[in-house]
């Protein structure tokens, strides 16, 4: 009896994994259909701007604000630990840095994905489900060009853009409370920032991020909603699971890129 | 939503992250210290280079003219051979000494160029003789301690 337990649990692992490596198996095919049918987003670009605009504009309030308030607990910690040292002028570094290689890229990309990306899901999923996808099918229309590429397509133009937004705000934030409030130099906040931090391994590194970010979550949203079940509950857990597996995509391809960037790409 | 406020937002959106991508390259990088952008190239070879790491400074009277281009231990003479990518710009005679510096107690290494009398310059390729190596701390207090034992020595010799 308990050989047979055992067996049950282990055969329920297996088949957990099974399914995982499917679903990222699936996501991989659908980001590449997506792909393949994008002609038509740049044909009409005024359906990317469209979705620009509800992923990306909408995003913006969010982004601004909590790339500040990161900015700003930053500036305090920073400043906190590095007085013990006497080096308190280099928290523009540890701002800059934070933001600009790690905090931009990733905190954004977990705000899209909870913002835009589970609008777009519940938006596809809905279309699902009310049936205008078959709908558009019947008249010859492929809804993954006219629906889901535009809405990719926007997500991945949207998320760059957000992250140098949230990393500008962050360094400024970090620069209102080390310098404006606790009262760091101002020269030395800016030189020691400029002096550490490289044009190309740090700011086009943390752009480069945030690209691979925007693909993998408006990959996953557009496939989750996509393949939702046509009910309110498969709508509703489709949401769920776009939040859940894009915020996981975002910190597995955050390490993989920061130990490769970090070692240099050889 | 009416079509052409949507392309006003996207507009705005758009011009907003290319101000912010100009603040992060000019304001919080480096870009604009990236000199003429052209680079001559120089060797040093040097016994001991402590903690100096690929794209560390190089700098002259505390100016910073170029970066680390490559450290590598040569094999032939058993030390390290350290490649500098100098900025166009600043041309050093060719006895020109380099050393192998620390910035602050804690800080980082870096590599500090003492211009020399010569009337010929630096040219691409060519080799920097004179050079320094790092001071390693377990050294200095060994060679430290060793003075003072020999002073101790001679006192009591002196004694005698």
């Amino acid at each position: 009896m308990p050989l047979d337990a055992t067996m049950r649990g282990i055969r329920l692992i297996g088949e957990r994994t099974l399914r995982i490596v499917e679903r990222v198996g699936a996501t991989i095919a659908f980001l590449g259909l997506t792909l393949a049918q994008s002609a038509t987003s740049f044909r009409r670009f005024g359906l990317v701007i469209r979705e620009i605009f509800y992923a990306g504009v909408q995003s913006l309030i969010i982004i601004l604000v909590s790339g500040l308030f990161v900015g700003m607990v930053l500036g305090l910690q920073g400043h906190e630990t590095l007085q013990n040292y006497g080096s308190e002028q280099s928290v523009g570094v540890l701002v800059a840095l934070s933001l600009v290689r790690e905090l931009g890229p990733v905190v954004s990309a977990l705000l899209f994905a909870s913002r835009a990306g589970s609008a777009i899901t519940a938006e596809i999923g809905l279309m699902k489900a009310t049936e205008q996808l078959s709908a558009m099918e019947m008249m010859a229309v492929s809804p993954i060009s006219r629906v889901v590429a535009p809405r990719f397509w926007g997500g991945v133009l949207s998320m760059p853009v957000l992250a140098m937004l949230f990393s500008a705000m962050g360094i400024i934030g970090g620069f209102l409370v080390s310098v404006v409030v606790i009262g760091v130099d101002d020269g030395a906040f800016w030189s020691q920032m400029q002096a550490a931090v490289d044009f190309r391994h740090d700011i086009v590194n943390g752009i480069i991020k945030s690209v691979v970010f925007g693909i993998a979550v408006s990959a996953i949203a557009t496939f989750e909603g996509y393949e939702a079940p046509p009910t309110a509950e498969g709508v509703s857990g489709a949401t769920t699971r776009t939040v859940v597996s894009s915020s996981l995509a975002i910190l597995a391809l955050d390490l993989v890129m920061t130990a490769f960037m970090l070692k240099g790409w050889n | 939503m009416e079509r052409s406020t949507l392309n006003l937002w996207v507009g705005i959106f758009v011009l907003l992250g290319f101000f912010s991508f100009l603040m992060l390259a000019f304001k919080v990088g480096n870009l604009t210290a990236g000199g003429s952008g052209t680079t001559y190239t120089v060797v040093a070879h040097f016994d001991n280079i402590g903690q100096l790491k690929e794209r560390a400074p190089v700098r002259s009277a505390g100016v910073l003219v170029g970066r680390v281009r490559s450290v590598q231990f040569d094999p032939v003479h058993y030390n390290a051979e350290v490649s500098l990518a100098i900025d166009s710009q600043y041309q050093f005679p060719k006895d020109t000494s380099a050393s192998v510096l620390t910035s602050g107690i804690l800080g980082e290494q870096y590599i500090g160029l003492d211009a020399g009398g010569d009337e010929k310059m630096l040219k691409n390729g060519d080799e920097i003789k004179l050079t320094q190596g790092a001071m390693v701390l377990e050294r200095l207090i060994g060679q430290f301690l060793f003075s003072k034992a020999q002073e101790g020595g001679a006192s009591q010799g002196g004694q005698k």
